[in-house]
């Protein structure tokens, strides 16, 4: 990607929040229906005297997602306290992971416009979320129920360069961490947040420009349109002589633009330092085994499968790995079914039309994999025809019912006798002399016409290529 | 039974045995509380629910219930430790009206327990202090000579428990809280090894070195407290998984094979003639137990004081920092001047929360802490620190326990050092090292200056020996010359 003899260099960490049912260091539930401060406790709200203690399943996440993402889980690491003071921040510091992150020196790769592209994870660390603010006019009122929520900060190397590349670096640790089951990739309730740090150079340039920070956006979308933004900023900028200053920077959605929140001058010293109340994180090489097994086939090795062992195109194999359940979907259909190709075509079309219609998501698909794929072998065996198999679908989706029942209630087996077809074929034969004149004269472009009468009279059940056969015979 | 001088194990055992009841021992000492804390100034807040909670305690007995191992006895918690429903200030302002939905972990086990709680002790501000002349609510007088100061930071608890208003008390120690005001008012104090007491509740100043201890009358007293609130919580990662040994029931006075190590630093000049005195009589005495002495050396103790107190004020200017008037505590009036700026809420209330000492802590910790001076500070602090570790886990090698001074003298005028924080800060010469190394140390009384003040023997012993430091204490305390003495304001 060029800009007028600029490149970009864009560096992106993604707040992923764990999915675990309590909070990073107590008890406290996560739910994100709770009422306001309902999800709190003496520690998560840092009362005097109370202590944090390390959630195991947070920790189990984190690795679990590192690994995913390549990195080197580090046996010891170390809880630092990042001290700043925000009246969201119940303890005036909060708990994070500085100079020994749990997870270090990954990489995940994804393809943007058909080129493979490959980012370095720099970090992967474990922190606590602070609560939120609520401003009204002249006073505030704070909910501390996300305070301690528990996040993975996933910081990826400078290696970006492009917006189409970081939206779709994004979609990717958005699709490994709802693959791993460790984040529900919600974007609008903040399970999932983006900050950008870009700058641009000289294409050729070793060195790096200013970068500037743009923090929390909240759609891949505007990722991309950020970012966007941000590189002609920069490149206006420059090209006027101006400075670049190193800020922090928002991104206004509704005018299409970033604006400066805070620049470097009113940066804060964290004074970062271990945090005392918690021992270093150990974590045994069995540990790491163990959920190294327990890891899914992650998205790229699957589509890669597809292609491999089940015969897929590139493109049916990205389609279907995009999210897990949907993959799953797949993979239980076409086992049902016995066919790779009929199943993908199926699931592809059929069932993510319906769900886009109903605004569905593939969990709550009222068809089931075993369902369609029961289906699907139906036609193979000839038993009923595409077409009636579309009247079959559009009843399984309406009713949930299973295939064989919808055909039997709605009589809609296939006839697949001959000696029934050919009395059909006679009788259409019969009404039609006149074309059968014709055809018979030469004009075979009648031969279409005949075919519609005797699937219409068998009221579409007539197995289409036995009807060929007949009519082809009795026409002689 | 005279319960003003009863010990711990007999008031349990006599209201457990319907001897007396709980009612009567709370009573007794809630009138000594009254008669006698105007002078001393040890109590912050009463508990209005001890004789209720004595009440029912008897009414389970009466039932047959066994209700612990410290049925009734009456104790004076420090107000570092969160109670619930009962005023928690930690000595300072910012948290006046602070009353915690919950109970810190010892002070949940002392209830589980049996004691009756009789109410708050004093303490110097967030027990940043030596004298207890830092407390928000005003000092606390040493029973024994109400002019001086009861050493601090736990001053209160060690007044309380000199003048018997109680028969135990709970008291914490950062860089010497625990034994120097033992010392000063002539109980007995106990630090244990760091890990061995959970810190869930207790109000913090420096974690890495607070550890939560019994201040008592009798080294049985503080054995027996420091079952009852010692062992792995759930709530507190830094504490240990190993088993609570019965140390009181192993006690034993003989010294015969123990090695008692005399620390060549403590010995080199500076030492009050009558602490002198004290130190000798006790090694004087253990010689004639059958003990062996040894000398020992930990050179990098020299280091101890600025290393503790660059530890304890770095880790307090992040452990203070979630008092911001937000949420709980002191928060400044903004009815004549809004807060325009978050700066000034937080100034105003924390400049009007805090008290002198506590500021000047947070700020060097602020400063300690800072990018540009963590290397230089926080971080060397940090390596000296290990190195006096490794020093006393090689004097540990050639002995069992080391014997020292608590502090270079006797307790000293009110007032005398409050403008001199540097003197101030010396006090704890002796004290702060065990906690940097996390071992567990304690005071017991062993001499009275000319003066007739208390002077203690302070132990410490390898990290999880509290038995082999509690039977030299032992040992100690039954050939004690001062055995019996008590303050002349009782």
């Amino acid at each position: 990607m060029s800009y007028r003899g600029y490149e970009a260099v864009i560096g992106i960490e993604i707040h992923v929040q764990l999915s675990t049912q309590s909070k990073i260091f107590s008890a406290d539930s996560t739910s994100f229906e709770a009422g306001d401060n309902e999800n709190t406790s003496p520690i998560s709200v840092g009362m005097p005297g109370s202590l944090p203690v390390v959630n195991k399943k947070a920790v189990e996440y984190s690795i679990k997602t590192g690994l995913a993402l390549g990195c080197d889980i580090r046996r010891k690491s170390v809880f630092a306290r990042k001290n700043y003071f925000y009246p969201d921040l119940p303890k005036g510091y909060q708990i994070s992971q500085y100079d020994q992150p749990l997870c270090e020196n990954g990489s995940v790769t994804f393809k943007v416009d058909g080129v493979e592209k490959t980012v370095s994870i720099t970090r992967a660390h474990m922190e606590e979320d602070a609560g939120k603010s609520n401003h009204h006019g002249d006073y505030t009122l704070i909910n501390y129920n996300r305070a301690g929520i528990p996040l993975l900060e996933v910081v990826s190397g400078p290696d970006i360069r492009s917006p189409a590349e970081a939206a779709e670096y994004a979609r990717t640790i958005r699709q490994i961490v709802r693959y791993l089951d460790v984040c529900d990739g919600n974007l609008e309730e903040g399970s999932l947040r983006c900050d950008c740090n870009v700058s641009v150079r000289k294409k050729g340039d070793p060195n790096f420009g200013t970068k500037v920070e743009i923090k929390n956006i909240n759609s891949f979308r505007f990722v991309e349109k950020a970012i966007e933004f941000e590189i002609e900023r920069q490149i206006d900028a420059v090209e006027r002589g101006d400075k670049i200053i190193q800020e922090t920077r928002l991104w206004d959605p509704d005018k299409n633009r970033t604006f400066s929140m805070r620049t470097k001058e009113d940066a804060q010293d964290y004074r970062y330092f271990p945090d005392p109340d918690l021992l270093p994180l150990t974590v045994s090489d069995a540990m790491i085994e163990q959920y190294r097994r327990e890891l899914p086939e992650l998205p790229i090795a699957r589509a890669k499968r597809f292609q491999e062992e089940h015969a897929l195109p590139e493109y049916d194999a990205t389609v279907l790995t995009t999210e897990k359940d949907l993959a799953d979907f797949y993979e239980e259909t076409a086992k049902e079914a016995n066919n790779f190709k009929a199943s993908s075509n199926w699931v592809m079309t059929e069932i993510l039309r319906e769900l886009k219609e109903a605004n569905k998501s593939i969990k709550d698909s009222p068809i089931r994999p075993k369902q369609l794929g029961q289906m699907i072998a139906m036609i193979d065996k000839g038993a009923i025809s595409g077409k009636i198999a579309k009247t079959v679908f559009q009843e399984m989706w309406q009713t949930g019912k299973e295939p064989a029942v919808i055909v039997k209630e709605k009589g809609l087996v296939q006839i697949s006798d001959p000696s029934a077809i050919e009395k059909i074929v006679e009788e259409v034969l019969a009404a039609n002399g006149k074309n059968v004149e014709e055809y018979r004269s030469g004009k075979k472009a009648v031969f279409g016409f005949f075919v519609g009468a005797v699937m219409k009279a068998s009221k579409g059940q007539a197995n289409p290529e036995l009807v060929n056969k007949i009519l082809q015979e009795k026409l002689k | 039974m005279d319960l003003t001088f009863a010990s711990i194990t007999d008031i349990a055992e006599a209201v457990q045995s319907k001897k007396v009841s709980a009612k009567e021992v709370t009573e007794h000492f809630a009138k000594r509380i009254d008669s006698l804390d105007e002078k001393l100034n040890s109590f912050t807040t009463r508990n209005d629910q001890a004789l209720k909670d004595a009440e029912a305690l008897d009414a389970r007995i009466a039932k047959g219930e066994h209700v612990g191992p410290l049925a009734g006895v009456p104790f004076g918690i420090k107000e570092m430790f969160c109670t619930k429903g009962l005023k928690t200030t930690a000595g300072s302002k910012i948290l006046e009206n602070f009353i915690p939905p919950y109970d810190a972990t010892v002070v949940a086990r002392l209830k589980a327990a049996g004691i009756v709680v009789m109410g708050k002790l004093n303490q110097d501000e967030f027990a940043m202090g030596s004298s207890n002349e830092t407390s928000f609510h005003g000092p606390t007088k040493n029973p024994w000579k109400l002019d001086c100061v009861p050493g601090g930071s736990s001053g209160g608890s060690a007044a309380a428990q000199a003048a018997r208003l109680v028969a135990g008390t709970l008291g914490t120690d950062t860089g010497g809280s625990i034994r120097q005001p033992a010392s000063f008012c002539g109980i007995v104090g106990v630090k244990p090894t760091y890990g061995r007491v959970s810190r869930y509740g207790i109000i913090a100043y420096a974690s890495s070195l607070d550890q939560a201890g019994p201040m008592v009358s009798s080294v049985k007293d503080a054995a027996l407290t420091m079952e009852v609130i010692s062992g792995f919580d759930s709530f507190d990662s830094t504490t240990t998984q190993r088993s609570v040994p019965a140390w009181s029931k192993n006690l034993k006075a003989d010294m015969k094979g123990m090695k008692i190590g005399l620390m060549k630093e403590y010995m080199t000049g500076g030492l009050h003639a009558d602490v002198q005195k004290t130190v000798e009589n006790a090694v004087d005495s253990l010689k004639k137990m059958g003990a062996e002495i040894v000398e020992v050396s930990v050179p990098m103790s020299e280091f101890a004081v600025p290393v503790y107190y660059l530890i304890a004020a770095s880790e307090a200017s992040s452990n203070l920092a979630r008092y911001d008037g937000v949420k709980y505590g002191h928060r400044a009036e903004f009815k004549n001047l809004s807060a325009v700026e978050l700066e000034t809420f937080y100034g105003k209330t924390r400049g009007e929360g805090f008290g002198k000492e506590v500021k000047r802590r947070i700020m060097l910790g602020t400063y300690c802490l800072s990018s540009g001076y963590y290397d230089a500070y926080y971080n060397k602090a940090g390596q000296v620190r290990r190195l006096i570790m490794n020093e006393y886990l090689e004097a540990f090698k050639k002995c069992d326990v080391i014997l020292s001074p608590v502090t270079t003298a006797p307790a000293f005028k009110i007032g005398e050092r409050i403008s001199d924080p540097l003197t101030m800060y010396l006090n704890d010469i002796f004290t702060t090292s065990t906690n940097l190394a996390g071992l567990p140390g304690m005071s017991v009384p062993f001499g009275l200056s000319q003066e007739n003040l208390p002077i203690g023997i302070q132990l410490t012993a390898s990290h999880f020996e509290e038995q082999k430091m509690l039977d030299v204490a032992f040992a100690l305390e039954g050939a004690s010359p001062v055995k019996g003495k008590n303050p002349h304001v009782i």
